[in-house]
């Protein structure tokens, strides 16, 4: 159902799941659980805990580029605290938030579109089959499809402006979204449909009551993905339509060896698609899912 | 039979409230589960559907409850035929088809917000029939914090709070683990004696069968007729432990038992 698409994005945000899960677990059968387990040293503890462990991940990662950057691996790979130094020169003299801006507006309008009108057509598509055989082809040739290289012929159709950059993020976010929708709804168990017919439910009441709730955690897993591919998409866009926010800085201090603000750039856009991905999760449990968040 | 038929028959007869009529199901590919099978439930009484597995005891459980069509044949509750679910039946699922995103009491409630009544009212039968089913205090849990036997429960209050007339229960214990399994059994009883409701009832465990019913209906393999009809008398006043050392109780499992073993020697 889902597909796995390695962006550093996705896999920091796989991370955090379960470990954000572990201090309910462990808060909950306490106290037997201390019956089994000898209590452990204040040293255990913290070495346990999970934001430690998760700090210590971070911690690791970053000491690893520090290292390599240091060593060096190559001339144009600086080091985290070269990085970071750059980043702040970024954020102080105003580029960073500039740039953000103009990546931002191809970046929302594609994924607004791509949401809507992806969700709108995975679950139509799921409700009736006639739908699904008609636009579900498109959609699963586009999953499979290399499409960054239709990224030239968009710029043919669509100029080097605005639009084309929409398209591309659709284009790269919107096939998982419809495709995830559709079998979220296509794998409602039958017996909640059952029980929605049985209990008199009409056809919209059993949708929006059940099909749809059902349906929510994994239409939520292809949001996730969906994004994460839409960043890919609009960063893609800005490297080979035309270098504007984020892309601009990328390929400009490329271009004049400043190594240092280019990786910052590229720091910083995965940062915030990490936080964009975390927020979504954090929309889903709060609006939809009440059994996770009383188990929290 | 018709209402006025019914009226006319001696008062220690029950009228039938559900008529199944030469009932046929033949699935898409051939499968015939069903083969013109009639019968009748009395009013107010529990009869089980027994039979070997596979035998469309929940085929034909699931044609009464208008869930599916039958091939040939009507069924009629309280006289209407049956086109699809009605408000005079209600259903209790072998797998409970609890929603997991909604608390208990919301789950009890669903029936009665399906059919548009106000929250504040739902939710105060559903809380009488929580505390019926022995669920008190948990109006605030999610299934997955509840065990089997709880969520049974769940799936039986909100079949309760419908008010519906029959109550159509298809395997509701055979998801649960045999300890629970019994005490569900004791108050099942008593719910039986207590609600007056017609129940339905699919199990393939011929001591639950027996321990229920009034009536047990046993289906023959497939493509499933009526084969017998038993009607275990056995006095209910007392303990419920004493129902299952009972001699009638026993004697009727063994019978049963015997005319159900030559369908497997047939099957062997």
């Amino acid at each position: 159902m889902q597909t796995s698409n390695s962006t550093p994005a996705l896999r920091a945000d796989r991370q955090a799941g379960p470990a954000a899960a572990r201090p309910a677990r462990q808060a909950g059968p306490g106290p037997s659980s201390a019956v089994v387990v000898p209590s452990p040293s204040l040293l255990g503890q913290l070495l346990s805990h999970p934001l430690f462990l998760r700090l210590a991940s971070v911690v690791i990662v970053f000491g690893a580029w520090e290292y390599a950057g240091r060593v060096p691996i190559s001339p144009a790979f600086p080091t985290f605290l070269e990085t970071m130094d750059a980043l702040f020169g970024l954020i102080a003299d105003g580029t960073l938030l500039q740039a953000f801006w103009i990546t931002l507006q191809p970046l929302a309008i594609g994924l607004f579109a791509s949401v809507v009108v992806g969700v709108t057509f995975g679950v139509t598509m799921g409700l009736n089959r006639l739908a699904e055989w008609f636009g579900a082809p498109v959609f699963i040739i586009a999953q499979s499809a290399p499409l960054a290289a239709l990224i030239p012929i968009l710029t043919f159709a669509y100029g080097i402006g605005l639009t084309s950059k929409v398209m591309t993020v659709c284009i790269m976010a919107m096939p998982v979204i419809v495709l995830n929708s559709l079998n979220a709804v296509r794998h409602t168990p039958a017996s909640l449909l059952e029980m929605g017919r049985s209990f008199l439910g009409s056809r919209w009441q059993v949708i929006w009551k059940i099909v749809l709730p059902a349906a929510a955690p994994v239409i939520f897993a292809g949001l996730r993905l969906g994004c994460a591919a839409g960043f890919i998409g609009v960063i893609l866009a800005e490297l080979l339509i035309t270098p504007t926010g984020i892309g601009d800085i990328i390929t400009y201090n490329q271009s004049i060896a400043e190594y240092a603000k280019m990786y910052a750039a590229i720091f910083s856009i995965i940062v915030f698609s990490v936080l964009f991905i975390e927020l979504i999760e954090r929309l889903e449990v709060t609006l939809f899912r009440p059994e996770k968040r009383a188990a929290r | 039979m018709t209402a006025a038929q019914a009226t006319a028959s001696t008062v220690t007869e029950p009228r039938a409230i559900v008529e199944v009529e030469g009932v046929s199901k033949v699935y898409p590919g051939g499968t015939e589960a069903l083969n013109h099978i009639s019968l009748d439930f009395p009013e107010g009484q529990l009869t089980t559907l027994l039979g070997p597995s596979g035998c469309g005891k929940t085929t034909l459980l699931k044609i009464i409850a208008g869930l599916i069509p039958a091939t040939a044949g009507q069924v009629q509750v309280d006289g209407k035929v049956v086109t699809g679910p009605g408000p005079e039946r209600a259903f209790v699922f072998q797998d409970f088809a609890l929603m997991p995103w909604a608390s208990v009491l919301r789950n009890v409630a669903f029936g009665l917000e399906l059919r548009g009544v106000a929250r504040s009212e739902r939710e105060a039968v559903a809380e009488k029939y929580i505390e019926q089913v022995g669920l008190k205090g948990f109006e605030k849990a999610y299934p997955h914090e509840l065990s089997g036997g709880m969520r049974q429960r769940v799936g039986l209050a909100r079949a309760l709070t419908v008010n519906a007339k029959v109550l159509l229960m298809d395997e509701p214990f055979s998801a649960v683990d045999e300890q629970t399994r019994r005490k569900f059994q004791e108050d099942l009883l008593e719910l039986v004696a207590r609600e007056r409701k017609t129940f339905i009832f699919v199990t393939h465990s011929i001591e639950e069968a027996v321990y229920v019913s009034d009536r047990i209906v046993l289906l023959s393999r497939r493509p499933s007729r009526v084969s017998q009809i038993v009607e275990p008398n056995i006095p209910r006043h007392d303990d419920p432990e004493d129902i299952r050392r009972d001699p009638v109780y026993l004697d009727t499992v063994e019978e049963i038992w015997q005319g159900l073993k030559k369908y497997l020697d047939e099957g062997v």
